[in-house]
């Protein structure tokens, strides 16, 4: 038997290729929840984990490539801010080559029939990670992005 | 698609109320979300109380889709929430959708309110 690597020592990492469509993006959450880095996290942090990535892996889905899907790779790496995310599509690129600005959809005196039905996903993506970097590179999305934890981002969650 | 949306209702003298029976509402499930709470709402009382006790899970389209709802009930009715689990009730509150929402901390709490309205 060759002898066993020495993976002890690393940092966990996990990486991950499936098909951008929302039943296999709610599978792999499932599936990277229950795996190291993420499954190291506390039940807050694993919450936010879960809903920034769904964001990001929604937005591939539906904007990136459409009906025709594609695949999408993710990968993990605890680090020593948290876990550092880059995610990899080969679908369309970001409008203007860069990330939508951060707007909320809708207001406090917005009419019922107009109040926005979208548009909030990059909003909390910004408001729960860090870092966050975009470009495009051999006809491929790279978006990178820090989840942090929570503890060092609760001035920015405007909890109580 | 794989996934299904079950929903369970309760219609008393002044509310009806749904639990959400599965643990998450995401971009798998939004629409499908959206149509049954239409039919399950479609006759009934003025007030619906939506139980998400259960759900652990809520994406930016499960958000959209109860906002659809709420909208779809129109002005004479009401959509107010109950039980919200903390990831919930953060989605929620970095959206300001708390604000449109009555948000009650129990069911119990949510039939309350609507005996006494």
């Amino acid at each position: 038997m060759p002898p066993v690597p020495e993976v002890a020592s690393r940092a966990p990492e996990l990486h991950l290729v499936f098909h951008a469509d929302p039943d296999s993006v709610r599978r792999s959450l499932t599936q990277m929840l229950g795996l190291p880095p993420l499954s190291g996290l506390s039940a807050e942090d694993r919450g936010i984990s879960e809903l920034v990535l769904a964001e990001v892996l929604n937005n591939v889905t539906e904007h990136a490539y459409g009906d025709g899907g594609g695949k999408v790779a993710v990968s993990l790496i605890e680090g020593p801010a948290g876990i550092r995310c880059l995610v990899v599509d080969e679908g369309r690129a970001m409008p203007g080559g860069q990330l939508p600005a951060d707007r909320l959809p809708g207001g406090p005196d917005t009419a019922l029939q107009d109040l926005p039905e979208g548009g909030f996903g990059w909003h909390l993506i910004r408001s729960l990670c860090a870092d966050l970097t975009y470009g495009r590179q051999d006809g491929q999305n790279r978006l990178g992005f820090v989840l942090p934890r929570q503890r060092t981002l609760s001035s920015r969650d405007g909890g109580t | 698609m794989g996934c299904i949306m079950q929903l369970q209702t309760q219609t008393r003298p002044k509310v009806i109320s749904v639990q959400v029976m599965e643990d998450r509402i995401d971009a798998a499930t939004a629409i499908q979300f959206k149509e049954k709470m239409r039919d399950v709402t479609r006759d009934g009382p003025a007030r619906v109380v939506l139980d998400l006790a259960r759900v652990q899970f809520l994406d930016s389209s499960g958000l959209g889709a109860i906002v659809a709802v709420k909208k779809l009930l129109g002005p004479d009715r009401a959509l107010e929430l109950a039980s919200l689990t903390p990831t919930v009730e953060k989605v929620f509150r970095l959206t300001r959708m708390d604000s449109i929402f009555t948000i009650h901390l129990s069911l119990e709490a949510a039939v309350a309110h609507a005996a006494s309205a």
